[in-house]
């Protein structure tokens, strides 16, 4: 596979004042060594994100999404990863930053939003304290401000009561209070890159939409960049500018979110869009799942990678799906997708393939 | 905080009470009789049943259990002799009361469970930490292999060796004495260094091990990796993230090897020449002295259970979510 068409950037041409992307990643790889061998957890990735701008990152689970974020963020253990290709964050190099400078960055300039809030926030630490230790670590801020900044924080991520709940443990939060605390802790810096994994997976929909307001609201404040990773394409539909789709840690499919859900080109994205049930379905209508599971990522399947599950692979004429990885096509306007079938062929099997 | 402390406490007492009537149970009933030993070769029945009245042994086992239990904490009058409080009985062997005899014996013992406790946990936990830190090193692999040769070491061959290394070649360490805090407290510590140290011997590799992989599966929990995306430094991360996550689980190992610690302590002061309850112990089964061997089995007891509530208690200060128990 060609360099030449995995490095073309989604965003806008380079060179724009005010455009540039604010994150850059170029043919990111990332590969973790495992007893059974190596695991190309993310094979060639590019992608550009400019500040005030929202990208989406959808796809299965294993799919490289996670794995991004943490490169990007440079949390990989490197004694069992490496990381090649470029991230560049603001014009710098972060891939191989020094520790020390990796450290001045996290939590301030860029931050991330974790899933799971039980399991991501310590146990033994009180909510406050949690929140305030990043802001006294890039701000020099007193103890007793960092503190004040702690309450303030929960305010706005909507806890009521902040300065009773201030000196709280995590286990005397509820789940979506948890997740507020976890996205307070990530805000606490003002950072300017903002990466968000599930934020809102585990919160029902009243909060979730709260959450996804105080993004919005942050991002028009400041300017800040965003990376949202979900499963929810509705989610994707309400914040994101641009998508990405992964399948087996490459991107299959990127566009505008118009693009990706008006007008899928990619067989996997038409599974996504398919799988989702709609309001307008009768109750007893069966889900449509993507049928097969995403594959190994130690052996990936020669050809595109998603040949096993795709439903049209016979369409295409010599076999080439199972034995030629069909390259990421751009196609004007930051849009792209790596699938063999003719664009004819796209044009005319879209509006059925997703309903 | 405090309902866990009083709620340990009294399971303690509940737990000391059970290990008494067992113990108790278990050696009056017997079928060894302390009057026909102690009554020699002119036996007749008249005296087995004086001496039987004498020690109490006449009365039915309950009776006899609670006078003993009042007696620990109001003192006795036996008809050998006055018993103050703590009263556990007289010894059968030298008509002294027992409390007598164990208060001169406890202090080494002690003194060598906690001093070789503090070193195989200074030593032990530093040394799993150190490999942690490093992990991978030279110094790490280094220490798991020295680490699986000191787990097959023994105290009473290692006491030996360095007796005659550090003491009577190098003659850099006392030989090992019997400490008295109240008169000479710096000779005691003296004393007690060779001890300890080879005492704690046996302890260090497992608690370096058992460190180095707690503190590598906290490296990885999704907490320490927020601590790690928020910019806190590695050494941060590692002690008030990490460290914190594994100290728990480190006490609850601890508490588990209590007995073996005071088994160690007894071990090492039979090594040692040192006069402790160990030594006592034996002597008192061998002399078939029951209440000695009742006092000595109750203070351990005690000891044991005692300590355990003070690692439960540290245990709910290291973690938080154990206050809400």
């Amino acid at each position: 596979m060609t360099t030449a068409t995995e490095d073309r950037p989604t965003g806008p041409p380079e060179g724009t004042p005010g455009t540039e992307p604010f994150l850059s990643v170029r043919d990111l790889r990332v590969r973790f060594a495992t007893e059974d061998g190596l695991v190309k957890a993310v094979d060639g990735l590019s992608f550009d994100l400019p500040r005030g701008r929202t990208l989406g990152i959808v796809g299965e689970s294993g799919s490289g999404k996670s794995v991004t974020n943490l490169a990007v963020l440079g949390l990989h253990d490197p004694r069992v990863t490496t990381v090649t290709g470029d991230i560049l964050l603001d014009g710098r190099e972060l891939t191989h930053a020094p520790r020390r400078a990796l450290e001045r960055l996290r939590g301030n300039t860029m931050s991330m939003i974790f899933q799971d809030s039980l399991t991501a926030l310590s146990p033994y630490y009180t909510v406050g304290r949690q929140i305030a230790e990043p802001y006294r670590k890039h701000t020099g801020a007193s103890r007793a401000r960092a503190r004040r900044r702690a309450v303030e924080m929960l305010g706005r991520v909507g806890i009521p009561r902040p300065e009773r709940r201030v000196d709280d443990y995590p286990h005397h939060f509820s789940g979506g209070m948890r997740q507020r605390a976890m996205i307070a802790l990530a805000l606490v810096c003002d950072p300017e890159l903002l990466i968000a994994d599930e934020p809102t997976t585990a919160l029902d929909v009243t909060v979730q939409a709260q959450i996804l307001d105080l993004l919005a609201d942050l991002q028009r404040e400041r300017g800040t960049a965003i990376v949202f990773v979900t499963h929810d394409l509705g989610v994707v539909a309400g914040v994101c500018d641009e998508v990405l789709v992964m399948y087996a840690g490459r991107c299959v499919e990127r566009g505008t979110v118009r693009d990706i859900l008006k007008s899928p080109r990619h067989p996997y994205t038409w599974g996504l869009l398919g799988s989702l049930p709609r309001m307008t379905d009768d109750a007893d209508e069966p889900l449509r799942p993507i049928p097969g599971t995403p594959p190994s990522l130690l052996t990936p399947p020669p050809g595109c990678p998603f040949h096993p599950r795709c439903p049209y692979r016979d369409q295409v004429p010599d076999d080439r799906c199972r034995v030629e990885r069909p390259p990421l096509a751009p196609e004007g306007g930051g849009r792209a997708s790596a699938c063999h079938l003719p664009d004819e062929r796209v044009r005319e099997l879209t509006p059925g393939a997703v309903r | 905080m405090l309902r866990f402390l009083v709620r340990r406490l009294l399971g303690a007492v509940v737990i000391l009470a059970l290990i008494s009537a067992l113990t108790y149970l278990l050696f009056f009933t017997l079928p060894s009789d302390p009057a026909l030993l102690s009554c020699g070769k002119n036996c007749t029945p008249a005296n087995v049943a004086l001496i039987h009245h004498n020690l109490g042994l006449d009365k039915p086992v309950p009776v006899q259990y609670g006078e003993y239990m009042a007696g620990i904490f109001t003192g006795r009058r036996l008809p050998l002799g006055n018993c103050p409080a703590p009263c556990f009985g007289l010894s059968f062997a030298n008509d002294a009361p027992v409390w007598t005899i164990l208060s001169s014996r406890y202090p080494t013992t002690l003194s060598l469970a906690v001093g070789g406790a503090a070193v195989f946990l200074t030593v032990g936990v530093g040394l799993g930490l150190v490999s942690a830190w490093t992990r991978g090193s030279l110094f790490d692999r280094l220490a798991s292999s020295v680490s699986l040769m000191g787990q097959s070491v023994q105290i009473y061959f290692i006491g030996p060796l360095a007796i005659y290394l550090l003491v009577d070649r190098l003659r850099w360490l006392d030989p090992g004495a019997d400490p008295d805090w109240s008169h000479d407290p710096a000779g005691a510590v003296g004393g007690l260094v060779l001890p300890c140290l080879v005492m704690s011997v046996i302890f260090w590799s497992n608690y370096s091990r058992q460190t180095r992989s707690l503190m590598i599966e906290q490296l990885a929990e999704e907490h320490v990796r927020t601590a790690r995306a928020k910019g806190m430094g590695r050494g941060y991360v590692f002690f008030r993230y990490a460290l914190r996550g594994a100290m728990g689980p480190i006490v609850t190992l601890f508490g588990i090897d209590l007995g073996s610690v005071f088994g160690g302590a007894i071990i090492t002061e039979t090594t040692f020449g040192l006069h402790g309850l160990g030594q006592l112990a034996v002597a008192a089964v061998t002399q078939t002295d029951l209440p000695l061997e009742m006092g000595v089995m109750l203070f351990s007891s005690c000891a044991i259970v005692l300590f355990n509530v003070v690692i439960d208690a540290s245990y709910a200060f290291i973690d938080p979510r154990v206050r809400l128990l």
